[in-house]
């Protein structure tokens, strides 16, 4: 038996609205796909998650439709499952290991894991057990040992992934949780970058409820390091911080015209996009201006949202640029067909090397240069190398960078003694705690700019080190 | 948190003066910084100067011209109502300490911004020679208040109806023809910002600007106010406000500042259309 797909939006009617793209798996369909789980023994789909979701289990539950029992099986490990059903790369991940994976397809894991955090969206005052039945039973089981332990503060600064599991592993466990959030809204990458129809935003709100209702509070607006400093929060009584805020710098290319007007870095086109809501202004008050022939430099799924968003903007054209080829394309391989399918055109195996503006500062050419690939690098990807005198041109009228981001410094700079590796991520131990005492760090601003889950992974680990520390 | 509008005051048609329940920004805060403020949901994140901030109290206090929408819609809101979201303080504290003699330079509603700075000039005891400029007395905003700041101020508008007829530039190229000074600091209208520059960097006189640049997240995340510096790309949020006004690419600044003239005239036109009883309200307060 095949895999069963999920249906999307029409190409041609999704690229003129924000609404999600894929529209999930009917209970039927849902049952049949998780019928197709061989339920393996040694489940190598495990081994492959980063946060270890007991995925047969919860397949085999969904497959006998007892969707309550397979939703609390992934609660047991993941606070994010709608996320993680949606913007995970399975592929890469724990369907890459399904013993299917080389003869039907493998079984639809992250579909699967949507459709029962859709279902419990869907179901929620029906539900009986409003947290995991798990965390019910450790309560009981620990509860001299939490009761004692109980209320001692930890800090959590940034609200994404990290963050968001972090703070929700610490609260079951019995802390006083705070995150602290820079923005008006919390979630993150979750809410100012992956755009509505990859992620909608309710999704992230109803996921950032149910960590609240383990009894994380959520302070926004709030920016550690300048509202106040970690200094500040020791005296305030937090005994252990966990730095998450994420790969939050753009970078640019450093090539002449980059400041031109119409030049925009991922992070605020999405930014105003998604967070700000820019696709409905004038309605909401901030703009965004997208002109008719838009470049994203870059392949990653941030290029691709990037684009994405500007056919969606009103956009005619799009091209995704990328200096190798389609292979060596970090994006998902079904976002990356989601924009072909949209329309999204890809000038491979070139980069820009110019941009020129016109009288009033408006980029209005790019000059760029072909590449041919050459031995790998350390990426292991075969290195772009550019072709003399292949320069070329193309008229854009919008450029966004999406090459990737780095870490912030803006928090770093408050604290002196705070060690960071040449590119400005913090540096932790096996514990994550970095060079200060009961402070730990994990996720992108650890790691560079990675993926949603890994960050969960980090965030996870992080919160039993945070225990282990406090428990002392 | 919702952040309760304590006091609203007029200063003339177009600029208001609020003082804003803020207790963890009054405690941060310091001279030179900003706070960014979003009313409501749908408001911009707009970036405005801390005016002034009382640590007992808890408050802040910001002045604002009416501009684009959010202003507009901020100056709709009436003494006890809230703003939704505020985030602070931000940008780098001015720390230039004791100078010696500074002349600091102000025009339209940088005047407010220029307040702080010559209160901390005077703090850390230097010699302070303020001169400031608005098109009209009309609009000329705290001249009392810069009075006690300042050892020497000089006022000038545009038309002429109080103080010295013309720009700021003139009486400062005559005082710098006669005098010699450490520092000067200069907010305002870009354009100003531009024109002081040029003339101290004739005389070699060190010059601190502050930059008002469209924001979005104002934490180094988004790079939308990002300035050329020196040949360096910075970013206005985190970097700034204050610059060397020597080093600034004024020509790329002015224009980056105009990239959403288009969209933020669309805007307004809805604004005004759907808010006529709000801005015809004309000179009554709050």
């Amino acid at each position: 038996m095949a895999k069963t797909r999920m249906r999307e939006q029409d190409p041609l009617a999704r690229i003129r609205n924000f609404d999600e793209v894929a529209l999930g798996l009917t209970e039927e369909e849902a049952k049949n796909e998780a019928a197709r789980c061989l339920e393996c023994k040694k489940a190598a789909c495990v081994g492959e998650c980063p946060i270890e979701i007991d995925i047969p289990t919860f397949i085999q539950y969904i497959a006998k439709g007892e969707f309550e029992n397979a939703l609390n099986k992934i609660r047991e490990k993941n606070a994010l499952p709608a996320v993680c059903g949606r913007v995970c790369p399975q592929e890469d991940q724990c369907e890459k290991a399904c013993v299917l994976v080389k003869k039907e397809g493998a079984v639809g894991i992250g579909d699967l894991e949507r459709f029962i955090a859709d279902w419990e969206i869907a179901n929620n005052s029906k539900l009986k057990t409003p947290w995991p039945a798990e965390h019910k039973s450790q309560g009981r089981q620990n509860s001299k040992l939490e009761k004692r332990k109980l209320k001692e503060k930890v800090a959590i600064i940034g609200s994404g992934p990290a963050g968001i599991t972090c703070a929700g592993e610490l609260a079951k466990s019995g802390y006083d949780v705070t995150i602290f959030e820079s923005l008006h809204k919390p979630g993150g990458v979750l809410t100012y970058g992956i755009p509505e129809f990859r992620l909608p935003k309710r999704i992230v709100d109803v996921e950032l409820e149910y960590v609240q209702s383990l009894g994380v509070k959520i302070e926004a607006n709030f920016l550690v390091g300048r509202t106040k400093t970690i200094d500040d929060l020791r005296k305030d009584g937090w005994r252990a911080f966990f730095i998450a805020i994420g790969a939050g710098l753009p970078y640019f290319l450093g090539v002449e015209g980059e400041n031109l007007n119409g030049v925009y870095s991922a992070n605020e086109f999405l930014t105003r996009t998604n967070l700000m809501k820019s696709y409905l202004f004038p309605e909401y008050d901030t703009p965004i201006k997208v002109g008719s022939i838009v470049g994203v430099i870059g392949a990653g799924n941030v290029a691709m949202d990037s684009a994405r968003s500007a056919l969606r903007l009103g956009a005619k054209k799009v091209y995704i640029i990328y200096r190798r080829t389609e292979f060596e394309m970090p994006a998902r391989i079904d976002e990356i067909k989601r924009a072909k399918e949209e329309g999204v055109e890809f000038a491979l195996l070139t980069h820009p090397v110019r941009f020129f503006g016109d009288e009033n500062g408006w980029v209005k050419e790019t000059e760029l240069l072909k590449n041919e690939l050459g031995d790998p690098d350390s990426s292991g990807r075969r290195r772009p190398v550019p072709i003399k005198g292949s320069e070329f041109r193309m008229k854009l009228d919008t450029v966004v960078c999406a090459i990737g981001q780095g870490p912030n410094p803006l928090l770093a700079r408050t604290l002196t003694n705070l060690k960071l590796d040449e590119d400005g991520n913090i540096i932790v131990d096996k514990n994550h705690m970095t060079s200060i005492e009961g402070v730990f760090a994990g996720g992108d601003i650890v790691t560079g700019a990675a993926t949603v889950i890994a960050a969960m992974g980090a965030g996870k680990k992080a919160a039993q080190a945070i225990d282990r520390y406090l428990k002392g | 948190m919702p952040h309760k509008i304590l006091e609203k005051t007029r200063l003339n048609s177009v600029m208001w003066k609020i003082v804003l329940e803020a207790p963890l920004v009054a405690k941060s805060a310091r001279c030179g910084q900003f706070v960014i403020v979003k009313i409501d949901e749908k408001g911009e994140r707009i970036p405005l100067t801390i005016n002034d901030f009382d640590l007992k109290k808890g408050t802040i206090t910001i002045i604002f011209q009416e501009v684009g929408t959010t202003t507009k819609r901020f100056g709709c809101l009436k003494k006890g109502d809230s703003v939704k979201d505020l985030l602070g303080p931000l940008g780098r504290p001015t720390d230039f300490g004791e100078a010696g003699k500074i002349i600091l330079i102000a025009g339209g509603v940088g005047i407010a911004e220029i307040l702080p700075i010559a209160k901390y000039a005077k703090n850390n005891a230097n010699f302070v020679l303020t001169i400031i400029g608005s098109r009209s007395k009309e609009l000329l905003i705290l001249e009392e208040e810069l009075k006690k700041y300042s050892d020497k101020l000089i006022v000038t508008t545009n038309d002429g109806s109080y103080g010295l007829k013309g720009l700021v530039i003139e009486p400062l190229r005559d005082t710098l023809a006669k005098e010699q000074f450490d520092l000067s600091y200069c907010v305002g209208p870009d354009i100003m910002m531009k024109a002081v520059s040029e003339v101290t960097k004739a005389c070699n006189l060190k010059t601190f600007v502050s930059l008002d640049a469209n924001m979005v997240d104002a934490t180094g995340m988004c790079a939308t106010c990002r300035v050329t510096v020196g040949g360096k790309t910075k970013f206005v949020c985190v970097d700034g406000p204050e610059f060397d006004g020597h080093l600034v690419d004024w020509d790329r600044f002015i224009k980056r500042q105009k990239r959403f003239v288009d969209e933020e005239k669309r805007s307004l036109e809805l604004f005004k259309s759907q808010h006529k009883e709000c801005i015809y309200r004309g000179g009554e307060d709050g």
